[in-house]
């Protein structure tokens, strides 16, 4: 430890080490600003990844006497499980990874928070840490200390079982549909929420006792649960996003707590990210967000709305894979709409082929995507760019809407609701009002669907029934691949 | 005296950084925003810090002994949040990867663009 007093020398000064962390944070920001292009992009994530190495190695030094055995062995078991897991997850699991990785990261602000309140025991609110290395004695109690430890405690355990059920719905361990206490709910996760906030208060006025503590760690995990089991798979995009933006802020108060401005800055970006994304979803998906707080989102309304426009007038057309080549062989400029249905049937790569093929005949190609195409936020932009599709054929929503007035043929495959015109045109629908894909401006309408089934809200979509749109009916990837077998006869 | 000012820097801290955050993010295309996500949590990956400096405190001020209980929490932690750093990272990697090694200006021959841009991916890293 002592092999290097020359070089540690001046690492163990305290504003030496508290420069270093200003430039990791800064390196992060720097990377973070990367990430607003995708020629950036990799430089960017890994400008970041300098930066957390930074502040890892200037702290290790900073110290010099660790318990290194312990740290050794955490690191050696995270990387363990980390790097295997990032090299070998499928891109279509991708949601699953980030809420597990996203619920680690929870579940280490609680435990960290959990030592923390451990070692200082008794003397919890006359106790501060400085940069982490020095213990100051104050005479005035740092109750502000408390205070964002245990909001650290009772966030990230929330956050780590938060995550870890939906990790469980979208890997389909647990049952993706809603399992709630029905109209109980919301009385429940109050309860939850206030028994752990008074578990938390008693603490911050100094009550020493660690089974309280570890009471308030157990109501937030069980409000966790409360507040994840009840929402369905296909709203998992505003929960990802919400955990996200927990996990960063239980992250920024364990700064606060150990006085330390890397975390700070880092865990309150991370929030202010997830704050965004989860706002984003959350109006992509016609939600409020003090609705989805309040836990049990995700049921009501479409049952109604099922029942509401049950019965339809219109006449349904369908068409076959020869006729769809050929209405897209003749287009000027086609549109695909991929929604998650694609996804599920791995039918990306049939996708891009068909795309090539279209592409090979002078007819112009780009995606539509909508924000809550996929099951976390940019989902299906991932999926596309891993089946080799050019970044610059990937439009948003905006974007895309624009567009589709001069789309000669829109080609809907797996997506269903974020084409509902019913959100534009019918107040009482209970999607009125979520932004939409307007596929039905183009000129024609291609829909390929298993079925008539409506989607996940159990809402009818009128598309369907448009003059202009005609149905293909189904497997997406077989569907896909028989156009373009067709294409390649004309 | 001292305490408050270092509550007030750090808030100040806060909520700047909250600001800068919210602009920098927002600038961020949603077609990025999974690798937006699996980035930022290899971000809030840096609590690691907060494990580290625990263990480290004993030695520093062995008042504050930890027992064994406490050792464990913390190397659970570590793991937990070396997942994150770790596994973060690289998954975003992986997946920016795929978004920036499509330099074609329009897709007239697809297969051969295909290899040449394997090339580029596999040169540039």
């Amino acid at each position: 430890m002592t092999a290097l007093p020359l070089a540690t020398s001046f690492l163990r000064q305290e504003s030496f080490l508290d420069v270093l962390y200003i430039v990791a944070f800064a390196l992060f920001i720097q990377g973070l600003r990367g990430l607003a292009g995708p020629t950036t992009a990799v430089r960017g994530n890994r400008i970041a990844a300098v930066g957390m190495a930074i502040a890892v190695i200037a702290t290790l030094l900073h110290h010099g006497e660790h318990k290194w055995g312990l740290i050794l062995l955490g690191i050696a078991l995270g990387v363990a499980v980390g790097v295997p897991a990032a090299r070998q997850v499928k891109m279509t699991a991708m949601p699953q990874m980030v809420a597990l990785f996203n619920g680690v990261g929870g579940g280490a602000v609680a435990l960290i928070s959990w030592v923390e309140f451990r070692r200082l025991g008794s003397s919890y609110g006359s106790v501060t840490v400085h940069s982490g290395t020095v213990i100051a004695f104050h005479s005035a109690p740092a109750t502000y200390v408390a205070i964002f430890s245990v909001f650290a405690a009772i966030v990230g355990s929330v956050s780590f079982w938060g995550s870890n059920i939906a990790f469980g719905k979208l890997q389909e361990i647990i049952p993706g549909r809603p399992i709630s206490f029905g109209s109980a709910q919301q009385v429940v996760n109050l309860v939850l929420l206030v028994l752990a906030l008074a578990a938390g208060v008693d603490l911050v006025a100094g009550a020493h006792s660690q089974l309280l503590f570890i009471g308030m760690l157990v109501c937030a995990a069980l409000l966790g649960n409360a507040v994840v089991l009840p929402i369905g798979g296909a709203d998992m995009p505003v929960v990802i996003s919400m955990l996200n933006a927990f996990t960063g802020l239980s992250a920024a108060a364990t700064g606060i707590a150990l006085n330390n401005t890397a975390m700070i800055v880092a865990g309150m970006i991370v929030g202010a990210s997830g704050s965004i994304l989860t706002n984003l979803m959350a109006v992509a998906m016609n939600r409020s967000i003090p609705a989805i707080i309040a836990g049990g989102f995700g049921g009501g309304g479409a049952v109604e709305g099922a029942s509401g426009a049950g019965e339809h007038a219109g006449t349904v057309r369908s068409t076959t894979a020869a006729d769809a080549a050929i209405q897209l062989a003749y287009a000027n400029r086609v549109m695909i709409v991929p929604g998650y249905g694609m996804a599920v049937a791995q039918a990306q790569h049939a996708v891009r082929e068909l795309t090539k093929a279209l592409e090979a005949r002078g007819v112009e190609v780009a995606y539509a995507i909508h924000p809550v195409a996929g099951r976390m936020p940019g989902h299906m932009n991932v999926l596309l760019a891993e089946a080799d599709v050019p970044y610059d054929q990937l439009e948003e929503m905006d974007e895309a809407n624009q567009e589709f007035g001069r789309t000669d043929v829109s080609l809907v495959i797996g997506a269903n609701d974020v084409t509902n015109p019913a959100a534009k045109n019918t107040p009482s629908s209970p999607i009125y009002g979520m932004p939409i894909l307007e596929v039905s401006e183009s000129h024609s309408v291609i829909v390929i669907k298993r079925s008539m089934n409506p989607g996940f809200a159990g809402i009818e979509n009128e598309l369907y029934y448009e003059p202009e749109t005609t149905m293909l009916f189904g497997d997406a990837k077989s569907a896909v691949s028989e156009i373009t077998a067709e294409l390649a006869q004309l | 005296m001292i305490l408050a000012s270092t509550l007030t820097t750090n808030l100040a801290i806060l909520v700047l950084a909250g600001f800068i955050g919210f602009a920098v993010i927002s600038k961020i295309p949603n077609t990025l925003h999974t690798p937006l996500m699996s980035g930022t949590n290899a971000i809030h990956g840096i609590v690691l810090l907060g494990g580290l400096l625990l263990l480290a405190l004993p030695e520093v001020a062995p008042l504050f002994q930890l027992d064994a209980l406490s050792e464990a929490l913390l190397v659970v932690a570590i793991a937990f949040d070396t997942i994150n750093v770790v596994g973060g990272f690289l998954v975003t990697d992986r997946m920016l990867e795929m978004f920036k090694s499509k330099p074609k200006p329009s897709g007239d021959d697809g297969a051969k663009k295909v290899d040449a841009k394997d090339d580029g991916a596999g040169g540039g890293s």
